[in-house]
């Protein structure tokens, strides 16, 4: 639905050059919920503007709904009909709600509308129904300022849904919100994914975002994008940085002389008993420095971070046993610093 | 002088004043707000971006507002001359007094767009407005206090400006202020006149203040007090004049 290759986005300032995007290639599949994560300045800002191209990318290719849209933009920095066009066919909240103060809520929504040129009549019944999508049918004639950030947000959301978008670009759009906030707006984003079959971009620095609603998601530094896939597929990647924070287990290793492994457990593996097998098979002690089970894209996934005596030379053959099981193993040799969710 | 010499004077005067910064507001106005946008969107990082035209606009604004007012008159002579007819009276007063607020609005619309947020400009953007809609829907809508408030120092500035135009026969409550008050001596009907300008001016601020104030707290919860930031504004741009 939304794909990019080499996108690249280089800012000149006073002859300094700052590169933002380095060559990133992201491919959003109709229909899901993609989370792009990064720490700030990682690109993510660019990467979200790059895509309705409110940013010019300098290099590379965006292509939304099968549309070329680079090949819209034409080489001033003002867009031209066909890109407004096809921009007014992507939805976009932002992190500050960006709605016009001067404004009620019903005629906010109505704005992109006005833009369509479409009638007052069918503008008044469309923002009606929108309202009620968002549960603010009765703040209709209320102004911005009167509303709450949650409330400011779900008229963000209304307004961006006014054209009958298929894809949703969100810009941090739970940033600026109180967490109890935060889960209400991102249930009401997978809600609207899954009624509308509204495909969703979402860039966030919040790990519980991702955590919540992403089907798929990308980890960014520093202009690129080091790691991406749906969250099985990262959950089942050794030494995924973005496992490992969507799922963190703690526990540092008790001696020098023991080994500390991380078994994650999903789908069939998580109904065996493999710990006590494996105690029994190698008359071994385990020891289990932490454990969890946790739901991360709509899956069942438990993490255990277990030790076992001597060091990994020695268990060279328990972990082959536990891999055999058909669980992910990823032996620990130095304690690793948890990393501290990707801020 | 008594009363019954001073009232149909004094009275002429108040409907010249009013004539003369009524029209000259309005001209400034429509004249001003276009200049005032388009320095906005020309500047560097704008949505129209072009340099030249911007330091253009800038320059032919700061000259026009460094002028002094008696000067500018002179200058506008015969321009005045070719739109009106006539060089004396208050249709060719209000020539000068609108050239001169014309810039001078451009300046304070020019602040006024510059604090609409930059988000809101992107917002529009988005959902695939134009310069023009983005214009229309979103920087003029959004700083209405703001231009309100300009508006009102304009109309307080063209007042000032306006005891001048005695100069060219255009009558006026300056212009009594000065021939009859100072030149004559005639110091009571300086000081009523003066007494109306003041309240003249108390009037127009008040309903300014008022109508950007009523426009600003829609919604009940506003940013800070409107009023303050007003009337400083309003003191520090007519020391410019």
């Amino acid at each position: 639905m939304i794909t990019t290759t080499g996108l690249t986005k280089v800012y000149r300032s006073r002859g300094r050059e700052v590169t933002a995007l380095d060559g990133v290639d992201l491919h959003v599949r109709e229909g899901e919920v993609y989370g792009v994560i990064g720490q700030s300045g990682a690109g993510k800002s660019s990467l979200i503007r790059c895509v309705n191209l409110l940013e010019r990318p300098t290099a590379g290719t965006v292509t939304v709904a099968g549309q070329d849209l680079t090949a819209l933009a034409g080489r001033g920095p003002r867009a031209g009909k066909e890109l407004r066009e096809a921009r007014s066919r992507i939805g976009m909240v932002f992190q500050h709600f960006n709605l016009l103060s001067s404004r009620t809520v019903q005629d906010n929504v109505e704005l992109p509308l006005e833009i369509l040129g479409k009638s007052g009549k069918e503008r008044s019944r469309k923002a009606l129904e929108l309202l009620d999508l968002v549960g603010l049918a009765d703040k209709a004639k209320a102004y911005p300022a009167q509303l709450s950030g949650g409330q400011k947000q779900r008229v963000g959301i209304a307004r961006a849904l006014a054209g009958d978008p298929k894809v949703l670009l969100s810009d941090e759009a739970t940033s600026a919100l109180d967490p109890e906030t935060t889960r209400s707006i991102l249930q009401l984003l997978r809600d609207l994914n899954r009624q509308l079959g509204l495909t969703v971009l979402l860039i966030t620095h919040e790990m519980d975002v991702v955590k919540s609603i992403c089907d798929s998601a990308a980890l960014m530094e520093n202009g690129r994008i080091v790691e991406s896939g749906t969250v099985s597929e990262l959950l089942a990647t050794p030494g995924s940085e973005l496992a490992t924070a969507l799922f963190p287990v703690g526990g540092e290793a008790t001696g020098d002389d023991r080994t500390v492994v991380d078994v994650t457990f999903h789908g069939e593996a998580a109904t065996q008993p493999v710990i006590s097998q494996l105690s029994r098979t190698y008359n071994i002690d385990i020891s289990i420095l932490g454990a969890a089970i946790d739901t991360v894209g709509g899956l069942q996934v438990g993490r255990m971070r277990i030790e076992l005596p001597g060091r990994y030379e020695d268990n060279v053959v328990p972990i082959g046993f536990l891999r055999e099981q058909g669980l992910q193993i990823d032996v620990i040799d130095e304690p690793v610093l948890v990393k501290e969710g990707a801020k | 002088m008594t009363w019954s010499e001073m009232q149909p004077l004094l009275s002429q005067a108040c409907w010249d004043t009013l004539y003369m910064v009524g029209w000259s507001t309005v001209i400034a106005v429509v004249g001003g707000l276009p200049l005032g946008v388009l320095l906005v969107l020309t500047d560097r990082g704008g949505l129209l971006q072009n340099v030249v035209a911007n330091k253009v606009i800038g320059q032919v604004v700061n000259v026009a507002r460094s002028m002094p007012f008696i000067i500018l008159m002179v200058a506008l002579m015969g321009f005045t001359r070719s739109i009106t007819g006539t060089t004396i009276g208050r249709e060719a007063a209000i020539v000068p007094l609108a050239i001169g607020a014309i810039p001078f609005f451009a300046r304070l619309v020019e602040t006024a767009v510059r604090e609409v947020d930059g988000g809101l400009v992107e917002a529009v953007q988005s959902m695939g407005g134009n310069t023009w809609t983005i214009v229309r829907k979103v920087l003029v809508p959004e700083s209405l206090p703001s231009l309100i408030a300009s508006t009102t120092t304009t109309i307080v500035a063209l007042i000032g400006y306006s005891a001048m135009a005695g100069t060219v026969g255009a009558g006026g409550l300056g212009d009594i202020a000065i021939r009859y008050g100072y030149q004559r001596f005639e110091t009571q009907l300086m000081w009523i006149t003066v007494a109306i300008l003041a309240v003249v001016i108390s009037l127009i601020q008040f309903a300014g203040d008022f109508a950007a104030r009523s426009l600003h707290s829609r919604g009940g919860k506003t940013g800070p007090a409107p009023k303050l930031r007003l009337l400083k504004a309003a003191t520090a741009d007519t020391k410019t004049v």
